[in-house]
């Protein structure tokens, strides 16, 4: 089962987990003066990226619905944006609240007729938007606004309060402060009585109902809040890229990051930042094989994930620290100074058990006669 | 008058294409409640396949044939490897694999035929128009064609011991197994026959809109609009509701929205089928029990 891997260890925070945290910031904020302006624009694009799949991961993991259509969401996002500074000249910083509300509102509309009935609707309604959504953007009627076929083109902002970085520099920050605030409020809500909700209704949907959740109304907002994240992405990869057009909108785009939620692990927030390194670095080295590598690569994976491991990068990582700790654990009850605690002597006790914490007990009558 | 008669009939032209489609994807919804997403590349790539085949020299007919029987071997073998392992698995595992599907079917069509957009020949005569004007050749002929796929899937389902078999392990796999019908057999064949449908509407798709690869994708939207509107528990509401938005596109398109918004009108139907009648037309409505 590869949604039911919840979160429950994760929304513990023990002091380890918030060294490694604040280590990890400080390297992201140190990243921004080491790497060249082109590595540190991918870098840019791994965070917008991070935040569109932890959009996605909101619903289609914690709660279970599966979306195939947030391309449409970052769409929607990136165009907000993008007309807003272009046509409205309103400051970067100051459409993202906007395109927010935007796209909230369409997931709600969007959400509302497929999320009353159960099963496949979702993911067979989103499909067809993110398939119509190019078509939609081009169109004559709203050509004015969204420049047809050609798209928009947007200015770099430059750096504020006189601050010496380079305007890439500034933009990365920016948008690694904004993926800050956006993941502690997801944590925040999946951790809180509303997070549990959402994952009783992807687990027992039926006993969430019979608990008093309504489920129609809390999958909606939660698709709401999900298709919220993901277009505010959007708006940050329009700011970044400086330029949307229809054609950069189609169902791949909605299909890469479904890829990047399931490799880097569905349910978990630490995931999407995998997932989205995953997106933005895979195709740079598969492209050199051939065009149609890259999709090649990613189905292969999707499917070798599924089969092999459904918790993503993540679930492999937790398995694999629970296996280590968990062998560490049993090494020192078992050893107690005398059996001489080697590595192979280790990697024997954690080889055959799935989850090292329960194969303690068993691993200590066997050992029984050592002592 | 006489404009609206042939958008009528040419809207029930690429209906019939639709209806083939949604056709294929009801089959294999009925029988494991999963809806095929891949189900537009794999149609691409056999139709790619029909393109190398008579390139190679073979007539139209017997290429069409050897594409339908390699098409029906893909899908068993689809349906095999990757499908069977996940009977049992939860509905995002599956829709993980479809996805993955989609991207590997794209991909090598793209890979091994390329992305440049190609012509596809038409068996029937394009020269002079048919039925007094209101259709070309190449859409009677599609027509003549889907329904006749239509009616042998029909008559292969109603009046065979093996379609017998499949709609009996479809409906109810464990009794289906008691009574000895190899049940995931059955599903695999209901696979190949979904994917040759696949190519047939490919083949007959493909000298319209011309061959990409994702010449499919468009086609699988209106599928999918034409499965919810007929109903995606009843096959012959698949099939009208094929039809039925094959019409409704093509009126929209000449009448009220233009061309442009094609797409977004079977977005418009699939929303509006679930906000008024999720059921579709002639499904039943699936009650849970509590």
């Amino acid at each position: 089962m590869s949604v039911t891997t919840g979160p429950t260890g994760q929304t513990n925070l023990n002091s380890l987990k918030i060294v490694g945290i604040a280590l990890f910031l400080a390297l992201c904020v140190a990243a921004a003066f080491w790497f060249s302006d082109y590595h540190l624009f991918q870098l840019t694009l791994v965070v917008v990226y991070a935040i569109a799949i932890l959009g996605l991961s909101i619903v289609t993991g914690f709660n279970g619905q599966i979306s195939l259509g947030h391309g449409a969401f970052y769409a929607i996002g990136a165009y907000t944006t993008a007309i807003l500074m272009d046509r409205y000249e309103v400051p970067y910083w100051a459409t993202l609240p906007a395109s927010a509300l935007v796209c909230a509102i369409f997931g709600f509309l969007i959400g509302l007729p497929a999320l009353r009935l159960g099963g496949l609707y979702l993911a067979l309604t989103t499909f067809a938007l993110a398939v119509a959504v190019p078509q939609l953007l081009k169109h004559k009627l709203i050509e004015d606004y969204t420049g047809g076929v050609q798209g928009i083109v947007i200015l770099k902002p430059d750096p504020p309060f006189g601050l010496k970085i380079s305007p890439d520099q500034w933009i990365y920050l920016f948008t690694l402060g904004v993926a800050c605030v956006l993941f502690l409020l997801a944590w925040n809500l999946v951790r809180g009585r509303i997070g549990r909700a959402m994952m009783a209704i992807r687990d027992q949907s039926l006993a969430a109902e019979a608990m008093g959740i309504n489920i129609a109304m809390l999958k909606t907002r939660t698709f709401a809040v999900s298709a919220m994240y993901t277009g505010i992405a959007g708006s940050l990869g329009a700011i970044v890229v400086q330029f949307v057009a229809p054609d950069s909108f189609s169902l791949f785009v909605s299909v890469y990051f479904f890829v990047g939620l399931v490799v880097g692990g569905v349910a978990s927030l630490p995931g999407a930042i995998f997932g989205a390194i995953f997106i933005e670095f895979v195709p740079n080295v598969a492209d050199q094989l051939s065009k149609a590598a890259p999709g090649a690569v990613y189905g292969i994976l999707l499917i070798l994930m599924m089969f092999a491991a459904p918790g993503g990068v993540v679930g492999v990582i937790r398995l694999l620290w629970r296996r280590a700790t968990g062998a560490k654990r049993a090494a020192t009850t078992l050893t107690d100074g005398r059996v001489g605690s080697t590595p192979a002597r280790v990697g024997a006790i954690s080889a055959d058990g799935d989850f090292a914490g329960a194969t303690v007990g068993p691993k200590q009558k066997v050992a029984g006669p050592l002592h | 008058m006489d404009g609206f008669i042939h958008q009528i009939l040419s809207g029930i032209a690429t209906g019939g294409i639709y209806a083939s489609v949604a056709l294929a994807l009801v089959m294999i919804y009925q029988a494991t409640h999963h809806i095929n997403f891949a189900q537009g590349e794999m149609a691409t790539f056999s139709t790619y396949i029909a393109l190398t085949l008579i390139q190679a020299g073979l007539s139209y007919w017997v290429a069409f044939v050897l594409t339908f029987i390699i098409s029906f071997v893909l899908g068993v073998l689809v349906e095999r490897i990757f499908m069977r392992p996940m009977a049992r698995a939860p509905e995002l595992s599956s829709v993980g694999v479809f996805v993955g599907l989609l991207l590997i079917f794209s991909s090598i069509s793209g890979w091994i035929f390329g992305y440049t957009i190609k012509t596809f020949p038409t068996p029937f005569d394009t020269g002079k128009p048919m039925l007094g004007g209101f259709l070309s050749g190449h859409e009677l002929g599609s027509t003549v064609v889907t329904l006749a796929v239509l009616l042998s899937v029909y008559m292969f389902f109603r009046f065979t011991r093996l379609g017998l078999a499949m709609r009996a392990a479809a409906y109810n796999p464990v009794s289906s197994r008691l009574v000895g019908v190899r049940v995931s057999w059955m599903l695999a064949l209901g696979w190949g026959l979904a994917a040759g449908i696949g190519a047939i509407a490919g083949c007959m798709v493909a000298p319209i809109v011309f061959l990409d690869p994702n010449m499919m994708a468009g086609i699988l939207l209106y599928a999918f609009a034409g499965a919810l509107l007929g109903g995606i528990t009843n096959p012959l509401g698949a099939v009208l509701g094929g039809f039925a938005v094959g019409v409704i596109e093509n009126i929209g398109g000449a009448y009220i929205v233009g061309t442009e918004l094609k797409l977004t009108m079977a977005l418009v139907i699939i929303v509006a089928v679930l906000v008024i009648k999720p059921s579709g037309l002639l499904g039943r409505t699936v009650q849970s029990r509590v």
